[in-house]
């Protein structure tokens, strides 16, 4: 334990460019990047297939599916086969974000799918009785009551997209897990230990952001609803 | 498919201690997380507490908590109890919830009859609630099981040998062929404990094969 406030207590592993700060901007650079263009895929696929109710099956069965797929060893493919191919910074770091977009999605699928698939058929039908077209009983009315379980299935993403980032540094990339890596290469148990605490609290601290912007976000009618407790429970992530 | 069969052997080994790694975890975790789903669904304060406390350790990562694990058990960092500890508590923040909603699921009025016929609390509990709730349980270790044949291989990063170790191994001579057997042989395992979970909780519920509803 001593060894883990030692090493987190010395200024000289704060700064500079293999520091605490840049290792943790680092580590949220793959992650934000990660989830935003998995968001930019698996928002709008999830809510075309709630909305039009096609494809059901094939969203069960990816989110089961890729739970199986071990991702260090997805990750370490992607890399010797894509890496010589890109070459140069990229050779790692494209990889690594594919395999981390190709993880995100599922969960990303599947909260917004399960969203619009649990709007309430009477708040669907009134507002097409309202004379509102397919496009806008979409945006104004089926996206707003599936609001909960999109952020479920983001928050399940991002904490799966976090946890593996740290194994990024396991392909010479940067964030936390160089720490987890390095302090294992000097058998530094101190920064070993002191980065696993720091990404334990980083997975924690983004899901706490998450859940106040989805608490900000949620219109106050939404909240208390049954199902988003059933649903969250399927889209539980894989601690990857 | 050379290296396959000219490593058979090593990957039957790397496949035994994986299976073991991913499946004691389960054991041990539903055999914590039944008296806690248990505790969460018969005092209703408690059930907050007990899923949110549980589902927090699930927004650990793997890997950290495989190096954490040490500083708690007293372990050294090569020791496999580290995973297998691990994985117990993801299990167990898995399946805690899952428990107390399969119980909380059994109709009041089975509860009630049984009741009326004079059997008594523990007698009902293993002998109807439990069994009624047995397939939500089984849906849960299902999941817990797929992710925990995944997240074992991670710990093939700190040295300890199972599948995984073919994933680091292929990486550092960069040889794709160990990898892929390694990816395969982990989803077959998956699969494989998928059905085997599922077949015996067919077989705890002949009921729900009557074509009635349980």
């Amino acid at each position: 334990m001593s060894l883990i406030w030692a090493w987190l207590a010395d200024p000289a592993n704060w700064t500079g460019s293999d520091g605490i700060l840049v290792r943790t901007v680092e580590h949220l650079g793959y992650a934000g990047l990660t989830l935003l263009l998995s968001a930019l895929i698996g928002i709008p696929l999830g809510l075309w297939i709630g909305h039009t109710g096609r494809g059901r099956l094939v969203v069960v069965n990816l989110v089961n599916g890729m739970r199986s797929v071990p991702t260090l060893g997805l990750l370490f493919v992607a890399v010797l086969v894509l890496g010589p191919r890109l070459g140069g910074d990229l050779a790692f770091l494209a990889p690594a974000i594919i395999v981390l977009v190709i993880l995100a999605i599922p969960p990303i699928l599947a909260g917004a799918y399960a969203g619009v698939d649990s709007v309430d058929p009477a708040a669907r039908d009134a507002a097409r009785g309202m004379g509102m077209r397919p496009f806008d009983v979409l945006i104004r009315v089926e996206v707003p009551c599936a609001l909960p379980l999109i952020f479920s299935g983001l928050r399940s993403a991002a904490l799966q997209v976090i946890a593996t980032a740290t194994l990024a540094a396991s392909v010479s990339l940067g964030g936390l897990g160089r720490f987890l890596i390095d302090g294992q290469a000097y058998r530094d148990y101190g920064q070993m230990a002191g980065g696993a605490l720091l990404v334990a609290v980083l997975a924690v601290l983004v899901d706490l952001v998450f859940a106040a912007v989805q608490r900000a976000a949620v219109s106050p009618g939404l909240v208390p609803t049954t199902s988003r407790r059933s649903i969250r429970k399927r889209l539980v992530p894989d601690p990857a | 498919m050379t290296w396959f069969l000219g490593h058979l052997p090593q990957l039957g080994s790397l496949l035994l201690t994986h299976a073991v790694l991913a499946v004691i975890p389960l054991l041990v975790g539903l055999a914590v997380a039944l008296p806690l789903g248990w505790l969460a669904q018969r005092y209703r304060w408690l059930r907050a507490p007990l899923v949110a406390g549980t589902g927090l350790l699930y927004t650990i990562p793997s890997l950290a908590l495989f190096v954490l694990m040490p500083l708690v058990l007293g372990t050294g960092i090569l020791d496999p109890i580290n995973v297998v500890i691990a994985l117990s508590v993801y299990t167990v923040a898995l399946l805690v919830r899952t428990v107390a909603d399969g119980l909380a699921a059994v109709p009041d009025e089975v509860v009630q009859a049984a009741t009326a016929m004079g059997v008594g609390p523990a007698r009902r509990f293993f002998t109807v609630e439990l069994p009624l709730a047995v397939p939500v349980i089984a849906a849960g270790l299902r999941v817990a099981a797929v992710s925990n044949v995944s997240v074992v291989s991670v710990a093939a990063l700190l040295g300890i040998a199972q599948l995984g170790s073919l994933f680091t191994d292929g990486f550092a001579r960069d040889f794709v062929d160990p990898i892929l057997v390694g990816i395969v042989a982990c989803m077959v395992l998956a699969l494989t404990l998928d059905v085997v979970i599922l077949s015996l909780s067919r077989v705890l519920t002949p009921w729900t094969r009557r074509g009635r509803t349980a």
